[in-house]
């Protein structure tokens, strides 16, 4: 009976079967295998080696130095974001089918190029770390310079969330809070933000995660100085497979944690936004 | 005149939405700007919001002008097409919405809001959510939001549009009711004549950007002015000339005419009523019966032309190809070659000015 039903539902939309099937084996191939051999290398470690690793000041100081980094990094993203989606989808100007295209060059590039150019642009040398440092600023090797790699490699994942929310947008909206007497300030805040906010949490959310896990464009701006609190923690798991005795064990334990964390983050996220969007559609 | 228009134009690129509009509408009226989809009524409407700026010309409200006065700072009440309820607010927080950014007092915008509330009839779904609503009630909260400020002048743009036909009568004499009740000064703009002729005081009939007549809607179906008018209201046929029949040799060439159906009358040979007047008459077949619901409309061929005509369910029954009388009293002429011209009646001559509407 209960068979039957099953088998009548497979024929509404076929190629469920198939399509499921796919997916599950890239998902196992792709991901889930890779996921779990990181778990099972460094479950190889006794339960004391692996907190007393984790606890090392320099690692939980690069733990410190990921996630805020990256935090403030996707917080950045999200104003300038929603800034540069917004001008792409209600003003016309000359430029800005370019202006768009440019949108994902972080990704095309390698991100190593991202880093190097980044790192020299913000020197002391460089054009820009020159005029900052005048003003007191230094950029490259510090953790402003970790957060504008971030920046820089994250843009794109809020730009191209909330870019087609506002696109789809009826002006009816705006126009109807400006006929209630609301300034443009207010029509933003109570009337346009709750409209792109789901949009710009997975956004924010997908930043945070390229930021956390961030190598190539992080490494050559930061410096990877200890003393300056400017190792990542892709760094430290690198250095541990790049020194003369590999550690594998280490860098799986590390990896580890940075993917429960970087999940639990992103959990809470999608939590957020289920309850956000459960509100309107009951 | 409590709101006026003066000598408005706008374009949009090539495309002329108001070619110099004029008019004006006194205070308490609830006008209609009636024309067909394209015909600019929805700027003009949006001129007078200030959610669109005129090219030239003045928009005047309670004597001043307000030009250069933003939309938000006009005091105007506007219900959209599609309502544009807020989806994140609840009912209650909608209708709150204007209150709230004039930043007005907590508790006497609790009790205003509920009053509102209260008029539209939604009690109990304060804290619905606009999704959560039926296309009447959204259409309600949508006009309490409006007029929940007390704006001076309130406008709808295509108010029922987005609405099933069956409640659309229904809230058709709601909204009627309601803006009579608050007594509110109001403009909708709408593609259907007859919303325009239940609910409206005056109607204005606009058609690509002109004006091209305002007044009641009995005497813009009585007496319109001009071709468009006569054919957009009522339904009609035009023709290009009327030769070969009676009663109108006098027409001059050139001149096209428009025929409603309330124009001719069909009958049997044997007929009481119109019996003195059997030589006006001409002689035509039923092509076509259509069963109307409380009439029927008949097709009849008539000297090698289609006139459309009404038949009451309670005159004796008819069948198709049975040859009746036509009578043909009256129509609208008008010249096509020259847009200043304006419609004009012409009575069939053979009546000898026996007035059919005495019968």
């Amino acid at each position: 009976m209960k068979k039957e039903r099953l088998k009548k539902q497979h024929s509404i939309i076929p190629g469920r079967g198939m399509t499921l099937g796919i997916t599950i084996t890239m998902l196992s191939l792709f991901i889930l295998i890779p996921l779990v051999s990181a778990m099972l290398y460094s479950f190889r470690m006794s339960w004391k080696d692996f907190t007393e690793l984790i606890t090392r000041p320099n690692v939980t100081q690069a733990f410190a130095t990921s996630i805020w980094c990256s935090l403030i990094a996707a917080v950045i993203n999200c104003i300038f974001g929603t800034i540069l989606a917004w001008v792409l989808v209600r003003y016309e100007f000359p430029g800005k089918r370019l202006m768009d295209a440019m949108i994902e060059l972080p990704f095309a590039l390698p991100t190593a190029v991202a880093g190097i150019t980044l790192t020299k642009m913000y020197s002391d040398n460089g054009f820009l770390g020159r005029a900052l440092e005048r003003v007191g600023i230094r950029v490259s090797y510090t953790r402003l310079g970790i957060i504008i790699a971030m920046v820089f490699i994250g843009i794109p994942f809020v730009v191209r969330a909330v870019q087609p929310i506002l696109e789809k947008l009826p002006a009816a909206h705006e126009e109807a809070a400006l006929m209630l007497g609301a300034s443009r300030f207010t029509t933003f805040r109570k009337v346009i933000f709750p409209e792109i906010m789901p949009a710009l949490l997975s956004g924010f959310g997908l930043a945070l995660a390229r930021g956390i896990g961030e190598y190539g464009s992080v490494i050559y701006i930061s410096g990877n100085s200890e003393k300056n609190g400017t190792q990542v923690v892709s760094y430290i798991i690198m250095s541990k497979l790049n020194s003369g005795n590999v550690d594998y064990e280490g860098a799986a334990a590390i990896a580890l944690v940075l993917l429960i964390l970087s999940f639990l983050m992103l959990f809470l996220i999608n939590m957020i936004q289920h309850f956000a969007a459960r509100r309107t559609n009951a | 005149m409590y709101v006026e228009m003066r000598k408005i134009c706008k374009k949009f690129g090539d495309y002329e939405a108001a070619k110099s509009i004029d008019f004006g509408i006194e205070k308490g009226k609830m006008a209609a700007l009636l024309g067909p989809s394209g015909s600019g009524k929805t700027t003009i409407l949006r001129i007078l919001a200030g959610l669109e700026k005129q090219d030239s010309g003045d928009v005047i409200i309670e004597g001043r002008v307000v030009n250069d006065i933003p939309a938000s700072k006009r005091g105007i009440g506007f219900v959209f097409q599609n309502y544009a309820l807020f989806r994140y607010m609840t009912v209650y927080d909608n209708i709150a919405f204007g209150l709230k950014v004039q930043k007005a007092d907590k508790h006497q915008m609790k009790e205003r809001v509920n009053e509102m509330i209260s008029l539209i009839g939604l009690e109990g779904l304060e804290k619905r959510y606009p999704d959560q609503l039926s296309g009447g009630q959204r259409q309600r909260v949508a006009f309490a939001r409006a007029i929940v400020p007390n704006p001076q002048l309130l406008l709808l743009d295509e108010p029922f549009a987005a609405i099933d036909a069956k409640v659309r009568k229904e809230l058709r004499a709601w909204l009627k009711e309601m803006i009579e009740k608050v007594g509110i000064t109001s403009i909708f703009v709408t593609h259907d004549q007859d919303e325009a002729v239940e609910l409206a005081d005056d109607i204005i009939i606009i058609n690509e950007g002109n004006l091209e007549q305002m007044g009641s809607p009995v005497s813009i179906y009585k007496h319109p002015e001009t071709p468009f008018v006569a054919h957009f209201i009522g339904t009609s046929n035009t023709l290009d000339n009327l030769s070969g029949f009676k009663g109108f040799e006098g027409i001059e060439a050139g001149k096209k005419v428009i025929i409603r159906p309330e124009f001719v009358e069909v009958f049997k040979n044997d007929n009481q009523r119109f019996k003195n007047l059997m030589d006006a008459t001409e002689e035509g077949i039923i092509k076509k019966i259509a069963f109307r619901g409380s009439y029927l409309e008949l097709t009849m061929l008539v000297n090698g032309v289609l006139l459309t005509t009404t038949r009451s369910l309670e005159r004796r029954s008819v069948s198709v190809g049975e040859k009746m009388r036509v009578l043909l009293h009256r129509v609208y002429l008008f010249d096509d070659t020259n847009a200043e011209m304006r419609a004009e009646i012409y009575k069939n001559e053979l009546l000898k000015g026996v007035d059919i509407e005495m019968l």
